[in-house]
């Protein structure tokens, strides 16, 4: 079964208790940030304490990301070090512009893997999205390498640079949206939407999430434990599309057994993108954990 | 490594640790802990710092640790964030022998 990134929880990287505790809330990925959260000063004591982290505590199945400094900066080379020493699951690249800058993080990780022997290719990455040519060159960005999973969008950095602000209807941010996820799915890789940084308007927030799984988001980055329930909620298919999606992948499977060709349901054809859709339905129920309990009622 | 000056690494949040490290001539290594569980935790977090600092070849040293409930992993990581800016390290790091 394909990961759920629903919810990528930011964790600041200088922060022991959060490191410590942030996987007990239950978000699909954690992504522990040594850039933008961290003072230049603490830029090494953040490093340590999350390469001693991850090198440590059990996370579970939780997935471990780390938001790495550039290389532009005196910190990102030493951030890909230790991170993929330290077994870090994905590295995150901040404020990616073009391919060149996925290919020269990714030539630094390789020599890492290769020092160290760990497989090549198993630190996966992947990449923000923050100013509009990065949204221009997002399909450029999206098919750059074979680690790459996903492509985030950034808005802070990005709606500045657009000579706008974040309104409450997000049609400021509606192009750069339509943009990354078009070419996240053009390259066969995950969409991850920005934060939403009023940690109090959980209305917003819920509307903010709506509109992005509309548009075919995977999940939502998200800065605070209270803002992951409500990802998952309206995430979570409802018992109907569950039933539906259960009826389509009987019918497809009876079909297969019987021979034919084409797949009726209650009268209605059923082709594969309707397959893969009611596929895509019950892997979401049963991360949620609610799949086997529609079919207990079922019963 | 050699500490070179005085440096100090970590806050005095809850789950943190400060480490305050100076340089010393000689008698090895000197631990001056405050902790609030030192009675039940204090021989454990002694042994991290000790430790932490043999694996980067510190002999004489002074520490004065602040514990606020520190997981080891925290404590590791504050004392060789300190050493290396005692030792005026940063950005020469040797990752071959902390991992």
């Amino acid at each position: 079964m394909e990961r759920l990134r629903r919810t990528m929880m930011f964790v600041p990287g200088s922060n022991p208790g959060m490191v410590k505790e942030a996987y007990i809330y239950g978000a699909d990925s954690l992504m522990f940030d040594l850039e933008d959260a961290v003072a230049v000063t603490e830029k090494d004591a953040a490093r340590f304490l999350v390469y001693n982290a991850l090198k440590t505590i059990d996370y579970g199945t939780t997935e471990l990301v780390v938001r790495i400094n550039g290389l532009d900066t005196p910190f990102g080379r030493d951030d890909i070090e230790a991170m993929v020493r330290a077994g870090v699951d994905v590295i995150r690249l901040p404020k990616t512009e073009r391919k060149e800058d996925i290919e020269e993080v990714e030539a630094v990780i390789e020599e890492v893997e290769r020092k160290i022997g760990r497989e090549v290719g198993s630190t996966k990455m992947m990449a923000a999205v923050e100013s509009p040519i990065g949204v221009i060159n997002a399909y450029q960005i999206a098919s750059s390498s074979k680690r790459l999973i996903g492509i985030a969008l950034g808005a802070e950095d990005y709606v500045t640079n657009m000579k706008t602000k974040r309104y409450p209807d997000g049609m400021e941010l509606l192009g750069a949206r339509t943009q990354i996820v078009i070419a996240a799915r053009a390259a066969g890789i995950y969409a991850l939407d920005t934060v939403y940084s009023n940690v109090d308007n959980e209305e917003g927030f819920r509307n903010e999430v709506e509109l992005i799984k509309e548009l075919g988001f995977d999940g939502k980055s998200v800065i605070n434990p209270r803002q992951i329930k409500p990802v998952c909620e309206i995430f979570t298919p409802t018992a109907q599309e569950i039933k539906k999606s259960i009826d389509v992948k009987r019918a497809a499977q009876d079909a297969l057994e019987r021979g034919l060709g084409v797949i009726s349901l209650n009268g209605k054809m059923i082709d594969k993108p309707i397959i893969e859709r009611a596929e895509r339905v019950l892997q979401l129920a049963a991360a949620a954990g609610v799949y086997e309990e529609v079919m207990e009622n079922e019963k | 490594m050699e500490i070179k000056k005085s440096s100090i690494a970590g806050t005095l949040e809850s789950s943190d640790i400060q480490i305050a490290i100076e340089p010393k001539k000689e008698n090895g290594i000197e631990i001056e802990l405050k902790s609030s569980v030192e009675k039940q935790f204090g021989r454990q977090i002694r042994k991290v710092i000790t430790e932490t600092l043999q694996s980067l070849g510190i002999k004489n040293v002074k520490v004065s640790a602040v514990d606020k409930g520190a997981l080891d992993c925290t404590i590791k990581a504050r004392v060789e964030c300190a050493a290396y800016r005692a030792a005026d390290a940063k950005e020469k790091y040797d990752w071959e022998v902390m991992d």
